[in-house]
């Protein structure tokens, strides 16, 4: 997808946004996001992707502030449409969640009440958020189906979850993630749970939503192909910190950051039989005990000296793709930002 | 969508949705419902129902064996007791003791309960802290003692004997609902609310409650027999059910000492009573659980 130049302010704005889990008695610190900074432009689509445990769903939790007790927003900041969601109270928050930011889960097969309706599921955040009657809602809710192309949502909305399929829930869950017309939409792997024709049609029925209504969809996945065809920013993360960050097309085509070139690397391609599945040696680090240096040293191919020592700073590459390892500086001459800034 | 399935026709004439709305009541606990339902509408229409008057005896006519014994007439058909008073109308009154007593105790215990186990259960940190160790502490005491203690503070009348039962056995709801409270909140339903900018309150009530209800109103049935035990057993010490009221319990207790002279009628039949009525609670919640568990259904 090409990439449109965006003016104006971006819709939501981290600035080394950093979330820690701190153990109770305050030994363990695991960095879950660490110093995260990038952009996002209203209509945009960011993927984020990154292997089990890199921090991926902490950062979208840290989003909408519903993170375990465990969990703490320790520094930086979180602008959305320019107001700092970190300095948020909980009242505030909540006018937030599902109003201007929506979010669809991990499993959405089991995200619905077995016990209510699915008019009446629908419709809750319009109640919630916008007090409307019970009439209103199921009205809304009726038409919110017929948007993510339920079948005769009439007799649909009067049902309840068992009576669907697994592709429908998911879309339901669609209709409740933008009943509010949010302004941001995160989606946590949402389709993970889908055989692959489901998941086309759910993907094309997200971008379709998005372009009626403006949204700025974040996606975050391990699927590599979904941000190929859905994304136009991409952001790595590996051990809590953005790796690799930029448009699609460019790191897709220049990768700047070797682990984002073994993740590319990593896919499977179609016709090449005599081909082994390439894979990336080694575990994630625990994010507990990092080393001191650039937290993938250790499975780098390409580590030197320096990598083990100290950590690499934030490297501008091309236009508006930026990485953070000690390859990728030589090339940025004097555009080497300092450690972090954005 | 049109899918094949559906196109298939059926070659039965009438609509198998027919047949299975009446699934859920296979093995349905005929007789035990038969039993509670029969003591509910004797309860209910009790001043129809009774021969004579509960609370006043004939004295001329006391100790009256049941009418297939010599001695025994048709006008007491179950007997009579030591002031006279025909046993028959007694139980029939004691029905409604009984099942008043039963019914709102278990709905005081089951709504102080459930509260609690849901607010444990969901909000977590200190206030699970407080209520589960107030629950413990509550669990050691001896139950019946604390109500016999609470009896004597509050002094005897059925709607004491309510509230010190409710009182007395919330804790076992506390401690299931929580649990399941637990695990309940953990499903996505409940964080896809979170996320949708729902209330705790709300959660609670919209997403929480309406779950654990089940749950709820099984612990209910099965509490029920234990009511109905604490109940005459209070009544039976002297402090439930103040004496010219005819509760089973008191009955047992007043003719304890007939039976040591054979007047085997007057604890015989309100212990019966009991009994059924008990055994009849426990095979319906237990019915309940099955019906509601789904681990324990078979499809």
């Amino acid at each position: 997808m090409a990439v449109q130049v965006q003016t104006g302010a971006p819709l939501l704005e981290l600035d080394r946004l950093s979330t820690h889990y701190v153990s109770a008695q305050g030994l363990r610190v695991v960095r879950a996001v660490d110093e995260v900074s990038l952009k996002l432009h209203a209509g945009e689509t960011l993927g984020i992707v990154g292997e089990s445990g890199s921090g991926k769903s902490t950062l979208a939790l840290t989003l909408l502030r519903v993170l375990p007790p465990a969990a703490r927003i320790v520094s930086g900041r979180m602008l959305f449409e320019g107001e700092d969601l970190v300095r948020k109270s909980e009242e505030e928050m909540r006018e937030i969640r599902g109003k201007r930011i929506a979010m669809i889960l991990q499993d959405p097969m089991a995200s619905l009440n077995p016990l209510f309706t699915i008019g009446n599921q629908v419709g809750e955040p319009i109640r919630v958020h916008e007090g409307a009657s019970r009439a209103t809602a199921w009205e809304r809710a009726r038409e919110l189906l017929k948007s993510v192309r339920i079948p005769s949502p009439e007799t649909r909305v009067t049902q309840y979850p068992h009576e669907m399929s697994g592709g429908m829930r998911q879309r339901i869950v669609g209709a409740i993630g933008i009943s509010c017309e949010p302004r941001l939409l995160i989606a946590d792997e949402p389709t993970t749970s889908l055989d692959l024709t489901i998941q086309a049609q759910y993907l094309n029925l997200l971008r379709d939503l998005q372009k009626q209504h403006g949204l700025a969809l974040i996606f975050i996945t391990h699927n590599l192909g979904i941000v190929a065809k859905m994304c136009d920013q991409l952001a790595v993360m590996y051990a809590g910190r953005l790796v690799e960050y930029g448009p699609v097309s460019q790191i897709f085509n220049a990768p700047a950051h070797p682990y984002t070139e073994a993740l590319l690397n990593s896919i499977p391609r179609m016709g090449d039989p005599g081909q082994r599945l390439t894979a990336i040696g080694g575990q994630p680090p625990d994010l507990s005990r990092l080393p001191a240096g650039c937290a993938f040293a250790p499975r780098c191919p390409q580590a030197f000296d320096r990598c083990r020592v100290e950590v690499p700073p934030n490297v501008a590459v091309g236009d508006g793709q930026s990485a953070r390892c000690w390859l990728a500086a030589p090339h940025a001459s004097a555009a080497i930002a300092s450690a972090g800034a954005a | 969508m049109s899918n094949p399935a559906d196109t298939i026709v059926v070659p039965i004439g009438r609509r198998p949705a027919a047949r299975l709305n009446l699934r859920w009541l296979r093995d349905f606990p005929v007789i035990p419902a038969a039993i509670l339902l029969m003591i509910g509408l004797v309860a209910l229409f009790a001043n129809q129902l009774a021969p004579h008057n509960p609370e006043i005896g004939t004295l001329g006519a006391r100790f009256k064996p049941p009418f297939w014994q010599t001695g025994g007439t048709a006008k007491y058909l179950l007997g009579t007791d030591q002031l006279g008073r025909d046993v028959l109308s007694r139980l029939i009154f004691g029905a409604r003791i009984s099942m008043i007593v039963s019914f709102f105790a278990v709905l005081v215990a089951g709504v102080v309960g459930t509260t609690l186990g849901i607010l444990a259960g969901y909000v977590g940190g200190w206030v699970d802290q407080v209520i589960m160790r107030v629950t413990d502490t509550w669990l050691a005491l001896p139950a019946l003692t604390f109500a016999i203690f609470l009896a004597a503070i509050v002094g005897p009348s059925m709607w004491n004997i309510v509230i010190i039962l409710g009182i007395t056995y919330w804790t076992r709801y506390a401690r299931v609902i929580r649990g399941e409270v637990l695990s309940l909140k953990e499903r996505e339903f409940v964080r896809l609310a979170i996320v949708a900018g729902c209330s705790k309150l709300t959660i609670m009530r919209r997403h929480i409650l309406p779950n654990i209800l089940n749950s709820a109103i099984v612990l209910g049935t099965l509490e029920i027999g234990v009511v109905i035990i604490a109940e005459a057993t209070l009544s039976f010490l002297g402090v439930g059910v103040p004496p010219p009221e005819p509760s089973w319990g008191l009955m047992l207790s007043d003719g304890k000492q007939g039976l040591m002279v054979g007047y085997w009628w007057l604890t015989v039949f309100p212990g019966c009573c009991i009994m059924l009525m008990v055994l009849s609670a426990n095979l319906l919640g237990d019915w309940l659980r099955v019906r509601f568990d789904p681990q324990l259904r078979q499809l």
